[in-house]
Order: C-alpha cells, then sequence, then structure tokens
C-alpha cells in the first residue's frame, strides 16, 4: 500500500518530494522527545496546500493514517510518525507571503521558522510575541499545532491569542479556512488540537509592535522560598511583567557549567523579571519590582544596562535544558502548572519527592504562571534508573493536579502524556472533546493515538453534505 | 424537581414562546433539566439576563427556556493567582465588584447588565479588546451541560495549559447551539492605577488611528465614531502621561479627558446592528457606507454598524461584498429577506460538530449560522 502511495506522490509532486529510503526515513523517526521513536512508513514533502490535500486524500482512500511534521522540535512526540503511515513535512512550505503592518498581521506558510517572522517584520518595527525557547528552529505550523507558549507568554498570551486565520486541510482532504467568517470559534480548537484536526497550510499572525522599553533583572536569593515569595509580591502589586523565570540551585549548577551566565555562584534560587512597555510605565513599575525583591530577601540584583547583557541574563535560562546535560547524562524534561500560589508547597514536595527517591531534580519554570519544568536527572547507564526517574516525574504531575493545575503547559499531551490525561478530565470530558475529533476525523487516520489515551469511535459516519450549498467564499 | 415559573411574554424568544421556563440554582439542578429534556425531546434554549437574547434568529421551537439566573454564584477567586470561577447566571458586573475588592478585574466590556454565561454564549466584547482580547482569550476552563445532561468541563483554572482540547473556544459564541453553559474560569488582571481617555475632533480618522495603533503607547482601546472622532484608552501607573503624548501625536483637535466620550462601549443605534470583521484599514471605506452609523473598535478591526429596517438590506449586500458582515439584530419581518449570518468558509465542518455535540438539534435550534 505504501509501495503505490509512494509511486502516486512521486507522480504528482516530484521525486525530490517523497522519501522512502529507509536510512533516510530513520532521520525523521522522532520528535524533540527523543526516547519514542517509530521510522515512518513514508515522508512527503509537499509545497504548497494543494499538494498536502492531495496527499491527505490519497491517505484516507487507501486508509493510511497520516501524521504532519514540522521542524520536529515538539516535546511530547505529537510528532511520532507511524511505521504503517505517511510523515508529512512541511519544511518545503517556508515562504512568508505578505507582510501588513498596517493592520498588524503576516501570512506565512507552516514551516516558517518561528524567528523568522520576527526578522521579517523588525524593520516595520513589530515582532511575532510567541517566543517557545526553540524559536530559532521550531515552524510556525508546529506552533499552531502546539499552541506553543514560550517565557513572555506571560503577558503576551499564546500561539492561540496571536493567529487570527489558518488556511487548512481538512482530515478529509479540502483545503478551508478557519478563523475568516462568522460562526463557530473552529480556529480556537484547531490550534492546540496537536495536528488531530487536520494540517495547517498557511497562517495569519497577529503582529506586536516592539515596546518602546525593556527592563530585566537577575536577583538572586537566598531559598526557592523567598524567591517564590518575591513573585507573588510583585503579581500582588498589580504588575504584570512580560517574564518571570525562575531557576534553583541545580538548574544554575547545570547552566553555569554549560554557558558560564554568570549567575551568583551562592543563590540558592534566581529569577529573571522582564517588564516592557511604555517608557514611563516601565520606569516606575520597574523601581517597584526592585523594592519588592529587595523586601522579599534578594541579595543581589543586576539589571541589564543593554541588549547584550540581556542576552548574557537569558543565556543561562535558554541554555538551561540542554545544560542539565553537563550534570547528568539523561534526564527528562517535564511540563507541568500549578496555581502560582501553590509554588513554595510544591517545591518543598518536590523537593521530599527527590530525597526520598534519591532522583535529583533540578527546577526551571516561567514562576509567573505556575508552569514548573522540573529536570528529573537519571543515569541510563544505571539498571532502573530510568524507570525511577520516571515514577518521580509522573509524582510531579500528580503533585500539579492535586493542586487543581494541569499535566502539561505547553509540550503538550502527544504520546507522552496521554495516559495521565484520564487523571485530569472525566471519560465524559474526554468523550467530548472527541466528538470534535469525530466531526473533523470520523475515520481517525489524522495523527491518530496522540492526546487521547482511548480513541472514541466515531459511530455513523456523518452524512456528507457535498454538492449543498456551503457558503464558501474561498 | 426545579423552579419553574409561569410563562409570559417577557420570555419568548424573538417571538417564540417557550412552553416553561425553568430556574435551576445548581448545577446539578441544570443537569437534570437537560437530562429531561433529552428523555422528553424536548427543545431547550438557555438565556442569561437576556441582554442579547434578540441576537441571531429565531429558534425553530422551543419548549423550555433556561433561565441561568440563579445560577449566580462565585465559586471561587484565587486572587493571589488571577483566577475566576463562576456560575454562568452571575451577572458580570456583580463580578467585578467582588473583583474590586482586591484591586482585580475581568477585562471585558459590556455595555449592558449580561451575565457572564450570556457574555460567553455571544462572545461579546468591547472596546478593551484591543489590549486584553476577547472572551475567548480570557476564557481558562468551561464547564458545560451537554444536549445528553452530562456535565462536561474542559481547561482548568490556570491560566497555562494545553491539555486536551480547548472547546472553551469552542463554546465561546456559539449562542446555546452546543450546550450549556453553566460555570466559567477566567483569568483576571489587575485594575489599572489610572485610566485616561483621549479624543479627537471628526478629522482625518484613519491617519490618527494609525499613528495611534503604531505609536509605543499601547493603547488598551482605539474606538472610532461615525463622525469621524477617534478616542483611545490608556490605563496603567502612567496613563496620563502616556494620554498627554497621544494628545501631542495627534495634534490640533486632541483632547484628554478622565472620562470617556459618551458613545464609548456602545452600539450605534438603529432597528437593525451589524458587525463586520475586518481589519483597522477598513476604516476609511466603511466611513463612507451610506445610510448607517458607523462606530468601532478601529485597533482591532471590528466594526458595528447601526442602520434602519428599510436601508439594511442594501447596506448588508454593500458589505458583504467586502467583508464578512453578521446582522447581529434586526427586526424579525426581515429574518425571512436578510441572511442573518451571512456565508462563511468552514459551515460543512460547523454542522458536523453541532451534529455531533447536539445529534437530535434540540439545543437552540436555528439561532445559529446556517440554520444551526
Amino acid at each position: 500500500m505504501l509501495r503505490r502511495l509512494a509511486e502516486r506522490f512521486r507522480d504528482r509532486l516530484g521525486p525530490e518530494s517523497v522519501i522512502d529510503d529507509p536510512v533516510r526515513l530513520r532521520t525523521y523517526e522522532c520528535d524533540g522527545l527523543t526516547y519514542h521513536r517509530a521510522s515512518p512508513g513514508l515522508v512527503v514533502l509537499p509545497g504548497s496546500a494543494e499538494e498536502v490535500a492531495f496527499v491527505v486524500r490519497e491517505c484516507v482512500e487507501a486508509g493510511v493514517p497520516y501524521v504532519a511534521r514540522g521542524s520536529g522540535t515538539g516535546l511530547s512526540g505529537g510528532a511520532l510518525p507511524r511505521t504503517d503511515g505517511v510523515l508529512v513535512v512541511t519544511s518545503r512550505m517556508r515562504r512568508i507571503l505578505e507582510v501588513d503592518p498596517d493592520n498588524q498581521r503576516a501570512v506565512v506558510e507552516p514551516g516558517v521558522i518561528n524567528l523568522d517572522v520576527s526578522k521579517a517584520v523588525r524593520p516595520h518595527g513589530y515582532y511575532y510575541a510567541p517566543d517557545p525557547s526553540s524559536q530559532q528552529i521550531c515552524s510556525i505550523g508546529g506552533n499552531v499545532a502546539e499552541n506553543s507558549g514560550g517565557a513572555h507568554c506571560l503577558k503576551y498570551g499564546f500561539t492561540a491569542n496571536h493567529v487570527l486565520a489558518c488556511e487548512i486541510v481538512t482530515p478529509e482532504g479540502e483545503i478551508t479556512t478557519l478563523g475568516d467568517g462568522p460562526g463557530y470559534d473552529l480556529l480556537g480548537a484547531f490550534i492546540g488540537a496537536e495536528g488531530t484536526l487536520g494540517i495547517t497550510t498557511k497562517i495569519t499572525v497577529r503582529l506586536t509592535r516592539i515596546p518602546q522599553a525593556v527592563e530585566t533583572l537577575l536577583a538572586a536569593f537566598p531559598s526557592v522560598e523567598t524567591a517564590g515569595a518575591a513573585v507573588s509580591a510583585i503579581i500582588g502589586a498589580g504588575i504584570v511583567p512580560a517574564a518571570v523565570e525562575m531557576m534553583d540551585a541545580l538548574a544554575i549548577e547545570a547552566a553555569e557549567a554549560a554557558v558560564a551566565c554568570g549567575y551568583p555562584a551562592d543563590a540558592a534560587a534566581v529569577l529573571i523579571v522582564e517588564l516592557d512597555g511604555p517608557e514611563t510605565e516601565v520606569a516606575s513599575q520597574f523601581a517597584r519590582v526592585r523594592l519588592l525583591c529587595e523586601e522579599a530577601g534578594a541579595f543581589e540584583q543586576r539589571v541589564a544596562r543593554d541588549d547584550a547583557d540581556r542576552a548574557l541574563i537569558w543565556k543561562g535560562r535558554r541554555s538551561a535544558f540542554a545544560a542539565v546535560g553537563r550534570i547528568s547524562p539523561a534526564y527528562i524534561v517535564q511540563d507541568g502548572v500549578i496555581p502560582r500560589t501553590a509554588l513554595p508547597e510544591v517545591l518543598a514536595d518536590i523537593d521530599r519527592l527527590s530525597r526520598e527517591s534519591g532522583v535529583r531534580v533540578a527546577n526551571v519554570f516561567h514562576a509567573g504562571d505556575g508552569n514548573l519544568h522540573p529536570l528529573v536527572l537519571f543515569d541510563d547507564a544505571e539498571e532502573g534508573a530510568g524507570e525511577r526517574a520516571e515514577l518521580v516525574s509522573g509524582a510531579i504531575l500528580d503533585l500539579c493536579i492535586a493542586h487543581g493545575g494541569s499535566i502539561t503547559g505547553e509540550h503538550g499531551v502527544g504520546v507522552d502524556k496521554a495516559r495521565y490525561l484520564p487523571r485530569m478530565f472525566t471519560e465524559a470530558d474526554l468523550d467530548t472533546m472527541q466528538m470534535v475529533r469525530c466531526a473533523f476525523d470520523p475515520p481517525n487516520l489524522c495523527n491518530p493515538g496522540k492526546v487521547f489515551p482511548t480513541p472514541r469511535l466515531c459511530g455513523e459516519i456523518p452524512r456528507v453534505r457535498k454538492g449543498s450549498p456551503d457558503g464558501e467564499l474561498f | 424537581m426545579f423552579d419553574s415559573r409561569p410563562v409570559t411574554d417577557e420570555d419568548a424568544v424573538l417571538g417564540v414562546r417557550p412552553r416553561y421556563v425553568v430556574e435551576p440554582s445548581t448545577v446539578a439542578e441544570a443537569a437534570a433539566v437537560m437530562r429531561v429534556a433529552h428523555e422528553e425531546g424536548l427543545t431547550v434554549v438557555p438565556r442569561g439576563n437576556g441582554t442579547r437574547v434578540h441576537w441571531g434568529a429565531a429558534p425553530r421551537a422551543c419548549d423550555v427556556v433556561i433561565d441561568t439566573r440563579k445560577l449566580d454564584r462565585v465559586v471561587e477567586h484565587a486572587a493571589g493567582d488571577l483566577v475566576v470561577t463562576v456560575e454562568a447566571g452571575l451577572p458580570v458586573r456583580s463580578l467585578q465588584d467582588v473583583l474590586r475588592t482586591t484591586g482585580q478585574q475581568l477585562a471585558l466590556d459590556s455595555p449592558f447588565p449580561s451575565t457572564v454565561g450570556g457574555l460567553v454564549a455571544t462572545a461579546a466584547a468591547g472596546p478593551r479588546r484591543l489590549l486584553y482580547g476577547t472572551a475567548r482569550d480570557l476564557l481558562i476552563g468551561i464547564t458545560v451541560v451537554r444536549a445528553d445532561g452530562t456535565i462536561v468541563k474542559s481547561g482548568g483554572k490556570v491560566v497555562k495549559n494545553v491539555a486536551g482540547y480547548d472547546l472553551g473556544k469552542l463554546y465561546t459564541g456559539s449562542f446555546g447551539t452546543l450546550g450549556l453553559i453553566v460555570k466559567a474560569s477566567f483569568r483576571l488582571h489587575p485594575l489599572p492605577e489610572q485610566q485616561m481617555y483621549v479624543a479627537t475632533d471628526g478629522r482625518d480618522p484613519a491617519r490618527r488611528v494609525r499613528a495611534l495603533l503604531h505609536s509605543h503607547l499601547v493603547p488598551s482601546a482605539i474606538e472610532v465614531d461615525g463622525d469621524g472622532t477617534v478616542a483611545a484608552l490608556f490605563e496603567g501607573t502612567a496613563a496620563r502621561s502616556r494620554a498627554e503624548e497621544a494628545v501631542a501625536l495627534l495634534g490640533a483637535g486632541a483632547t484628554a479627558a478622565g472620562a470617556p466620550p459618551a458613545w464609548w462601549g456602545r452600539y450605534p443605534d438603529g432597528d437593525v446592528l451589524l458587525e463586520v470583521q475586518g481589519k483597522p484599514t477598513d476604516l476609511t471605506g466603511l466611513l463612507t457606507v451610506r445610510d448607517a452609523w458607523l462606530r468601532g473598535s478601529a485597533g482591532s478591526g471590528v466594526w458595528f454598524l447601526g442602520t434602519s429596517a428599510e436601508a439594511a438590506p442594501r447596506v448588508v449586500a454593500k458589505l458583504r461584498e467586502h467583508l464578512p458582515t453578521v446582522v447581529r439584530h434586526a427586526p424579525l419581518e426581515l429574518h425571512e429577506t436578510l441572511d442573518l449570518w451571512g456565508p462563511t468558509p468552514a459551515l460543512s465542518l460547523m454542522r458536523r460538530v453541532k451534529d455531533q455535540f447536539d445529534p437530535d438539534h434540540r439545543l437552540s435550534p436555528g439561532r445559529f449560522i446556517g440554520g444551526i
């Protein structure tokens, strides 16, 4: 079946757009979550919406599952291929089609790199606000699938708040537009559906004015509790920083070893607080932030003098995940959310978990919105260590749920966390979500097996309304 | 089993008088009502304070009106987390009163005394959508009673959350056609220390909107009225100085004040109200539309036009040549001739979503786009 599909795709898309050589297929066997691997049955690299639609229609006709993939930086296995299926890679669709600063929007193809949008619009005084740590390589299409956030989403929101419309290829291979007319907010359901509701082929993004002023503070604290108290005080004062990031001693140690970021060596925790906006606002609020940090017990505060300084402060934070490789042979990057006020309690619990199990946990997080990224360290050469780390990692998610939080703030459910989803939602909740999937993808061929632990049978395939007046505008 | 009251003309939804009006006072009661309706095959139309119940099309049938106003509790206000969970029948103004005591707000404007559920179901938003977004952007969790009476939730009570599908956005603006909204959780914002408005005379509105939009001043709202007046709102600890900068930027005819112009945040007058989804640069063209009064969120490109019953068909046809245009409300006699919702892409997907959520088409039947 796949061999026949490969022929069909070669005929239509050209030989260079189809990969079926086993060695080359292995390049695509995982995304950023490397411990789930599967070599795709076939890879296609369509160059247009029409080609994506062709590929999808062929797959549906053949009853073959397909998975879309952008840059493959996802951290939950959302783009994990199917050995019996087709991987649709959007990397050839990387044109910025339109920049419209007058209306603060741009239109891009799904393979465009997140940071390249900002680069393209910077001459007009704009940028694209969602800034996942992988923004130098991740694609906008992938961002749409995962509803990606980033350090600055505390103030500016997520991908869903910055995408105005998407052209998509539906799971039945039709090209349509979401968000460009009245009716149900299907765009809102599509963004963050982790590629299970179709493949986006064109995205209209909202552009944000580059702020007049930015101030960045690095504050060192004698404990994570005092750092947490500073965060609460800042938010409690009615200040909405652009970002508030926290790292604990172990994470600082790792970052220091990797990139020599020069954070105060004796800090038990550091906060990075960034404010942006009109100069007058930033000036008055920044003074208050510094005061609040001092009152909470900060023993050292460094203010970035210029952009280079700012980059240095951020360097430690941005490199934190990879840096942990310097102090541990292997690690799990966890992603959970708690109400911000539960931070001290949950951190104490994580610390207890760590001590009881002997598994080290480095904490890096978006403290402003309670999004934890505990890095659970282990030695993969040691027997059973991976399993023990996995247990601690899962227990941290239980803590998040117990405090009314979430099992994922930005990495998504994918294959990695599908089994945890029923801890947050009832069967009826999940069944209701899958009603949307059934509406979009009755045969369940579009990225199947992701997000939901148990697929819902869609029952009778809804009446096809082809030929009925649909009111399509385009 | 639950409170119901005698049906009066007031309870009619666009002329369709229900057989029953029930007033559940708990989520469990609301679910019980929905279950009975499911078992008996009754059509259901939810309503809150009825401030926008005349929006959309008349229901094809309406056996039961579920009046949500007794579902009016603040379930949890986690002030330190800037999050609130409330029942759907709570008036937005009552919610704001509660939040104000801790210096917080739900950053959603409504000129009417709407309920939270009504505001979500109609996706209504006001001037400050420019900075804060609309209900879809502020809603972080929702509890809904499904057509079969099952209570289900999506999202949660933390702002950052990508676990499962985000159905909150789907229910937002669904006009009661997918389920009965019973609870909602929102992200909150601090109340600003200062609020300052800047208003201009009617000259050169497009240039002025552009100047504000592309300035560094971060207005919370940029509104335009039909005579070309542009007004902007600045909020923050230094809103006064930013307003002064805006006055200087806009030139002669601009003034700053602590209160908004009288028309701020109100829909334009007229028997017929139209809403156009467009872009900021549509302003110039929209100001030339005859027999209609324009008012809108110029910075977001969301426009309202008030017009007469007589002019409406022509105005709607004219607008739809260029932009998606929804007739928000119109006299009933126009409903037959005006396509209230207008064309839209992906209508077949919308129908299939409806079929999944409400296979018998008993929830607000006919109220929504394409007869959904």
